[in-house]
This record gives structure tokens, sequence and C-alpha cells, in this order.
């Protein structure tokens, strides 16, 4: 065991419930080489430096060692989190025309009622049952329906891209050891199922239009143009993913640690204009996202005194970042109402998160109608079960009793 | 000594972004002492960035630019009242309508104001205007909404652009007239200047450089305008955007270094007398405040940024109630923005000091671009249109004294790019000492480093 790399034990499932203690040992460590050539960066003002250096490639097809999942034939290309600019700004601007300002300003908060409906809907359906789990009753279905409804995708079909979604997620967790290919092969098919799925969603919108995101992709053009049928595909298979696997994480990684930290819930409880910093203290404390994965420096590039080899598989490791001494002060603790909190839970620079303002509704209002709804509620099993993926971080299930309604 | 800079009489004069923020921070810090707050506007602090733009698109009305208090002051304003002069020895700052305030320590924060047109009856016709107040900005945008056939932009730097900018989205014709080669050459220089040029023209402005306004034509309203050049034109309006003023006149016989260029202050915000002695208890913040800048070489620096304003207020406020070794210098790297023609352009640094420019991402032919400049080998600034969030990481280079050009490998970076000449006007320094850096990321952390010659 002792010659496994930092990285292995990272990512090692056991200590999935708690990395954070190898995360300091990584701050301690400084830049870290691993022994398959990858860089681990884990302090906070040397990831942010690297998410704004633009010699820092998104874009997997930069790096010196093959990359099986980009050499498929028939792979979908890489949507716009894997690509630089310039590319990566037209096609993010072009995603971003029916999303959020400057052209559709009012999107995501034209659905802050939609969102609370949907949340009491879940809640309604705990009525006369003790034990709940968060993540299938609540946390999980809440961003797939919202995600759904904004793409134009209907939720019946979930079943089915849940299996794909799995299998793309699966397909970039970056573990050591475990022989990959298979992974990535099944990975680079999900991709592909998904996106001719989307495609043809998108197709039969095309002059009819309706008001979704996926009808203003084929029906839309803006002085910038419209995204052409593949990367149709390749945008809607982005935007489901990241809609679906992260916000889930982060409601449930919510409420556990609500009750992890008792007066902080009652706190939330009876101040819920607390909230919304509340939120950024949990992405902070808890992202979903531990880990970028992705990235290829262009050039070589020095990190805190150590060259980072042009081509090298450079992972950032934001969970760890946040949890730097350096930049937060008593960073283990977790303080609700948080001043200068600019944490690296939505990333940094031209990659930072798209739908963060959605993300952020979302759970603002399913953490507080929870807290208004749940009486006394309490956690069954700590730590819970959690998913395997060290990137996508959060509980696979999270029991609770809820006492009372 | 603690419990004495906590308590006493503070005054503010200037009562808008400094002088709010500074007051902000100043009871932030624990400061229980009586705070005064004298302005000569009428209303409590308001936001400047947005009379050239949103207000004059219609798109906010100008009585809703009102700046956020972000904590109760518990002060005394004394509005609508100036400031005329100051009594350093019996620390009382003397009001026009004969009062006087006494303080202990005092804060200078009277900014600037519009440069107005030099021939007084030619400015006085109706529909000639400058932009620095919200009544500025509501009158002009009233005459905007009355569609003028022609509005004459005098001055084509970021204020003067801005106003051509919102006219052209308006629909309106409009003549710009700039002394210089191109618009925003002397902020910027003349590669992005030759861009800006580019992009007002294809905006329909009528651009005329190299030429200047010789007379405005009519009597009680403008009619018309004639340039250098001999030609004219008509027009109903006139805003004329010649740049700002430091009001620092009711300073002239306060015995500080105060002058058309500023407030003399040092690196802690303290006032400088006349003799170059730094004074204890007299500070300066804002755009009337002159610094030195241990980046750009000691240079005394004056910036009319509104992110400077704000830094610079803090780091007074913390000095005017904290003991010598707590001290912090004002060391931020300046930083602005501007918006127009649809360009996003934001700047970091100071692209005056500079000899050297490099298009380091993106193109000028996309007009979404990164460029950095450089003097004599080391990054000294960078500039983006429509592409900000780039930046930050070239304020890492200035505040590390980056050597110049920064390092290829840019995923945009379009072919290998070639500095060139930046084209603005020499920074006049006379020695060349030793380069200096910035170190650390917290504002009560940071030091400056020297870096051996290269
Ligand atoms: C139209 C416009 C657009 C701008 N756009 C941008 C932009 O996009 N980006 C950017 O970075 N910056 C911009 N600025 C600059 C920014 O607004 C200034 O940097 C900022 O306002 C400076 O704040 P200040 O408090 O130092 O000075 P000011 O805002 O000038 O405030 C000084 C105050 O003191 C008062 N005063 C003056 N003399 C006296 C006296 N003797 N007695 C009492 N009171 C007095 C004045 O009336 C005024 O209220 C813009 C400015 C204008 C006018
Ligand atoms: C709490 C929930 C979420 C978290 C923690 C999160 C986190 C992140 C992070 C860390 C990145 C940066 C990736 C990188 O730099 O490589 C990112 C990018 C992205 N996110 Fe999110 N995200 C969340 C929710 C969402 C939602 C709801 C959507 C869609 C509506 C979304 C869409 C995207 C997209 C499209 C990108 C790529 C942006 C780019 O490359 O320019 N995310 N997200």
């Amino acid at each position: 065991m002792a010659a496994d790399t930092l990285f292995q034990r990272i990512t090692d499932y056991t200590h999935r419930a708690d990395p954070y203690p190898l995360y300091a040992e990584l701050r301690e460590n400084g830049v870290a080489r691993q022994d398959d050539g990858s860089y681990l960066v884990g302090t906070y003002h040397e990831i942010a430096a690297l998410l704004h250096d633009p010699r820092i490639s998104s874009d997997r097809r930069h790096r010196t060692a093959p990359d099986e999942t980009a050499g498929a034939a028939e792979a979908l290309p890489p949507s716009f989190i894997g690509l630089d600019d310039p590319e990566h700004h037209r096609l993010r601007g072009l995603a971003m025309r029916s999303f959020g300002p400057p052209h559709t300003p009012d999107r995501i908060d034209g659905m802050h009622e939609e969102i609370t409906r949907i949340v009491r809907d879940l809640i309604a359906g705990f009525q006369g049952r003790e034990r709940i789990d968060v993540v299938d009753d609540f946390a999980y279905p809440l961003p797939v329906t919202v995600i759904c409804r904004l793409l134009g995708v209907p939720t019946e079909d979930e079943p089915r891209f849940r299996l794909w979604s799995d299998a793309i997620v699966a397909g970039f967790d970056p573990t050591p050891g475990e022989d990959p290919v298979e992974r990535q092969r099944a990975g680079t098919e999900a991709r592909k199922a998904m996106g001719l799925y989307l495609g043809e969603l998108a197709e039969r919108r095309r002059g009819h239009p309706s008001d979704d995101m996926l009808s203003a992709f084929v029906n839309d053009a803006g002085p910038g143009g419209q995204l052409t049928p593949l990367e149709t595909m390749t945008t809607a298979v982005l935007l489901l993913i990241a809609g679906h696997e992260t916000t889930v994480n982060l409601i449930t990684n919510g409420m556990l640690t609500l009750l992890r930290h008792p007066e902080a819930l009652e706190r939330l409880r009876g101040e819920p204009a607390l909230m919304p910093r509340a939120v950024e203290e949990l992405l902070r404390f808890e992202p979903p996202v531990h880990m970028l994965p992705q990235r290829t420096p262009l050039a070589d590039v020095e990190v805190a005194g150590i060259t980072v080899p042009r081509g090298s598989p450079l992972i950032l490791m934001l969970a760890s970042g946040n949890r730097d001494p350096r930049r937060f002060s008593d960073p283990d603790r977790f303080d609700p109402a948080r001043e200068d909190n600019q944490h690296l839970g939505f990333g940094s620079g031209v990659h930072s998160c798209f739908g963060a303002p959605l993300a952020r509704l979302e759970t603002q209002i399913a953490l507080h109608e929870l807290l208004q709804h749940l009486d006394t509620p309490r956690l069954v099993e700590d730590p819970p079960e959690y998913r395997r993926s060290p990137v996508l971080r959060g509980p696979r299930h999270l029991f609770i009793e809820r006492g009372g309604v | 000594m603690l419990g004495e800079s906590r308590g006493g009489r503070i005054v503010v004069v200037g009562a808008s972004l400094a002088g709010l923020r500074a007051a902000e921070t100043l009871r932030a810090e624990g400061f229980a002492g009586s705070l005064t707050l004298i302005g000569d506007e009428e209303h409590p602090p308001y936001d400047r960035p947005p009379l050239s733009k949103q207000v004059l698109l219609g798109k906010v009305p100008a009585d809703r630019t009102g700046l956020p208090q972000r904590r109760r002051l518990d002060a005394h304003w004394k509005l609508g009242v100036r400031a005329a002069g100051l009594d350093p020895v019996g620390k009382r700052v003397l009001l026009a309508d004969g009062a006087d305030v006494p303080f202990d320590r005092l804060l200078i924060a009277t900014g600037t104001r519009a440069r107005p047109w030099p021939n007084l009856d030619e400015a006085a016709m109706d529909g000639v205007f400058t932009l620095r107040t919200r009544e500025d900005a509501v009158g002009l945008a009233k005459c905007l909404d009355a569609r003028p056939r022609r509005v004459l932009v005098v001055g084509a730097g970021f204020t003067g652009s801005e106003i051509a900018s919102a006219c052209r989205e308006r629909g309106l014709d409009v003549t710009v007239a700039e002394r210089g080669p191109a618009p925003l050459v002397g902020a910027l220089g003349g590669t992005l200047g030759e861009l800006a040029a580019k992009l007002q023209r294809a905006h329909g402005v009528d651009l005329r450089c190299g030429v200047t306004v010789t007379a405005l034509e009519g009597d009680d309203r403008l009619t018309g305008a004639q340039f250098s050049d001999g030609t004219r034109i008509d027009a109903d309006i006139a805003v004329i955007a010649l740049g700002a003023v430091r009001n620092t006149e009711w300073l002239a016989e306060s015995g500080l270094a105060a002058g058309p260029r500023g407030v003399t202050c040092d690196a802690g915000c303290r006032a400088f007398d006349m003799y170059g002695i730094v004074t204890d208890d007299i500070f300066a913040a804002g755009d009337v405040a002159r610094f030195p800048h241990p980046l750009f070489e000691y240079q005394l620096l004056s910036l009319e940024h509104w992110g400077n304003a704000v830094a610079q207020a803090e780091v007074a406020a913390h000095n005017m109630v904290n003991p010598g070794p707590r001290r912090r210098p004002h060391l931020t790297v300046p930083a602005f923005w501007s918006s127009q023609f649809g360009l996003n352009i934001k700047s970091v640094g100071v692209p005056t000091f500079s000899d050297q420019v490099v298009i380091a991402q993106g193109s000028l032919k996309d007009a979404r671009l990164v460029a950095v400049y450089g003097y004599r080998g080391r990054v000294t600034a960078a500039v983006s249109v429509n592409q900000a969030r780039s930046l930050e990481y070239y304020e890492r280079l200035i505040e590390t004294a980056a050597p110049f050009p920064p390092p290829p490998g840019a995923a945009d970076q379009r072919e290998s790019p070639v500095p060139m000449p930046s084209d603005v006007p020499d920074p006049k320094v006379l020695s060349h000492g030793p380069t200096v850096a910035l170190t650390g990321h917290l504002p009560d952390r940071r030091l400056t480093v020297l870096r051996p010659a290269r």
C-alpha cells in the first residue's frame, strides 16, 4: 500500500467518504508528479492561476500520451467543455443565447416558481413515509426534471438517459490502476447514443419552435450563426449531463452537511435570507465537482517551482483548493455566513460553470423547502454510501428519518 | 493608541464613490467617533459609469443609479454644501455657506469634474453638454429622446466613445471629432485605437480624427460646428468630452500639495504638503488622489477608475484608524472597463506605461483579443476586448514583473505574435531603477520585493 501514489489513494473508493486528509497531504507536498506522468495541483492560488492561464488546454487531444477516448473513430467530437478558445467561446456563446444574458436574461429567474412547484410536489410525495432517500426521492429527480424542461426532453425517457449518463460519467473517471479502456469505450458509445437521441429530438423541432433550448438551437440564428446538427448533439449532451450529475450532489451534500451541523440548520430555518451564502459555503466545503481531470499544458508551465511539461495530464483538485488555509481562514469549518468566499466549486476562468445561476437557484429553493417541511430530520447512517466517481462526488443514497411534516 | 484612533472626529469631503466606501470601511474597522460627509451634490452617493451607458440608452433611469450602502453609517451628511477651504492648523473645513466643520482626521475625496468647453459663450448655448453628474445625464438623455438631427461628440476618449455608441444604438446620427489619430489612443495606444476607429465607422459614426472643433455655432441654441480642416456640420447637440479637471481649487490656500494634477499623497494615502512633507491627519483617495505606485517605478499615478476609487478609499480608511505599523500600502493593480459599440473593454495595469504591445490572444479581425503591453522588457498592462475572463492571468504577470513578451502557448494565440511599438505617449522616466514586483495574495500580506536587474 505504501507504494500507492497519492492520486491512487485519493481516487480509491475507500476514501470517498472523507478525502480531505489526503487533500491536506497533497497541499503539503506541493505540485505532485504521479508515476503515470500526471501532475496534481491542490493549492488554491496555484489552481486559480492555472484556471486563468491561456496555455492550459481543456482539450485532451493535446496530451502527449495517446488518449483512447479521443481516438475512437466514430466518437462524437468534444463538446465545448473539452475545447479551447476560440472554438469554445463560439459554442458557449451560441448555447448561452437561449440560456442567459444578454440574449435571454430572464430564463433562469423565470423558473423560480416552477422549481418551487417541482420541489413541493416531491416533498408532497414524502407523505406517510417515515424514511426517505434524499437522493432518489428528491435531489436526483429535481435537477433532472428541471434540465429536461429547459432542454425540452420528455421526462419519461429518463430511465434511458440515466443509463447513458452513468456510463459517460464512468468513462471519464480517472481512477488509475483499473483498466480504463473498456470503461472509456462504453462511455464513448453512451455519449454517441445520447447525442443521436437528443439530435433527433432537436431536429423534430426544426421549423416548429417551442419554448425550450433544443428548439432554440435549431431555430434561432443570431449574429454569431447557429449550432450545426453535430454541435447541437454535443452541446445538448453536455447540458443534460452537467445538469443531471452535479446539482444532485450539491443538494445531497447540503442536506448531509446541515444534518451534521444542527446549529447551522436551525439558524437557516430562522434566517432564510442566509441561504444563498450557505449554498456558496457548501460549494466550498463539500463541492460536487472535486477535480478537473481534463487539463493539459500547451507549453512547459511552471507551477509553484515545478515545471509541468507540455502535454502532461494536469489534474486540478478543486475540493482541495477550497480547503486551503492560505486562502480560507479556518477552512475545515462549515460557516454558512462565511464572507469573502471565492470558492472553486464552479471552477473559474473561461470554462467557469455555465449553469451556475440555475444550480444556485435550484439548491437554494430545494434546501429552503426541505428545512421548512422536515421537522426533526435525522441521519440514518453517517457516512452514507457514496457514488463511485471521485470526480463528481456525492452520496449514492442519503437515508433520513424525517420526523413529521 | 488603538482607542485613540478609533475615536475622535473624521470628516470626509466628497460624498461620492470614494467618500462612501471610505466611510463604510471606517465603520467596518471599528471607528466609533463622529463621522461627517460633505458633498456639494444634492444626492446621496450615486454611480457614474452607468451615466454614459445604460442611462443614455434609456435602459436605467438616472435616479436609479444610487450606490448601495452596505452598512449603517451613523454619519452626519452635509449634502448640497461645497467645501470652500481648509485650515490645516485649526483643523477645520470651511464651507461655502460660511460654516466650518472641525476634524481630527480628514479625507479628501472630491474627485474630478468634466473639463468644460473653453469658450464660455459657446458652452452656455442650449444643446451643449458635458457628462459627469446625474443632472448632466438627465438633461442629455432628454435631448436625445427628442431625436436631434445630429449629435457632435468632441473628444474620443472613453466617455466620448461611450456617448457616441449610445447615440448610434438609439439610431441617431453622430459625428465624433478627435484631435489624435484615433479614438482611445491616449489610453490604449495605436493598435487598439485603430480597432476602435474601424468599429466606430462600421457602426455608422462620422469619425473625424486629426481635427479639432474650432467653433460651436448658434445663438441661444447650438446649430452646428466648424472644424480645423475648414469643414462644418449641422448639429443640434454637442457633448464635450475633453477629459476631467481635478476638484482641488478649494485646497488652494491649504498648504497641501494640491493642484491641477490632484492631491499628492504617499502609498498609504496620506497627503503631502507643498514642501513634500507628509501629513498624518489628512488623507486622499479616488480620482482626486495622485500617488506613487511601486510597479510603475514609483511614478505618481492619477487614475480615473472606479475600481481604484474603491480600493484606495478602503486603504485610506484603514490607515485613518490604524497606527503606523498596521498601516497598509495602496498596491492594487489599476483596472477599469468600458463598453461601447458592442465591445467590452477591460484593462489592468497602466497601458500608457509601455513601449511595446503584442496581441497575445485572439485577433483584431475578430475584435476579440488580449493585448499585452510591455515596458523595457517586462509586462506592465493588458487590455482585453470581449475576452474579460482572460485578464486575471495577465494581472499576475504584471504583479510579478514578468518578462515581456509573455510566454507563448496560449490556445487561442494566432500565429507567433510580434511585439509592435505601443504608440502611446512615452512614459517620462528619468532613470531606470531596479524592477519591483508584488507578492502575497491577501491585502495585509502583500509585499513589495526588488528583482535584481536582468
Ligand atoms: C460618465 C462616466 C462614465 C464612467 N465610466 C467608467 C467606467 O466604465 N469604468 C471605470 O472604471 N470608471 C468609469 N468612470 C469613472 C468613475 O466614475 C470614477 O473613477 C469615480 O466616480 C471616482 O470616484 P470619486 O469618489 O473619487 O470621485 P467623484 O465620483 O468625482 O466624486 C467626487 C464628489 O465630490 C464632490 N465635490 C467636489 N468638490 C467638492 C467640494 N469642494 N466640496 C464638496 N464636495 C465636492 C463632487 O461633486 C462629487 O460628488 C466613469 C465616469 C463618468 C463620469
Ligand atoms: C451544483 C451544480 C454544479 C456544479 C458544482 C458545477 C460545476 C462545474 C465546474 C467546476 C465546471 C468547470 C469545468 C471545467 O473547468 O473544466 C462546470 C462547467 C460547466 N457546467 Fe457546471 N456545475 C453545476 C451545475 C450545472 C448545471 C445545472 C448546468 C447546465 C445547465 C451546468 C453546465 C455546465 C457547462 C455547460 C459547463 C462547461 C462550461 C465551459 O466549458 O465553458 N452545470 N460546472
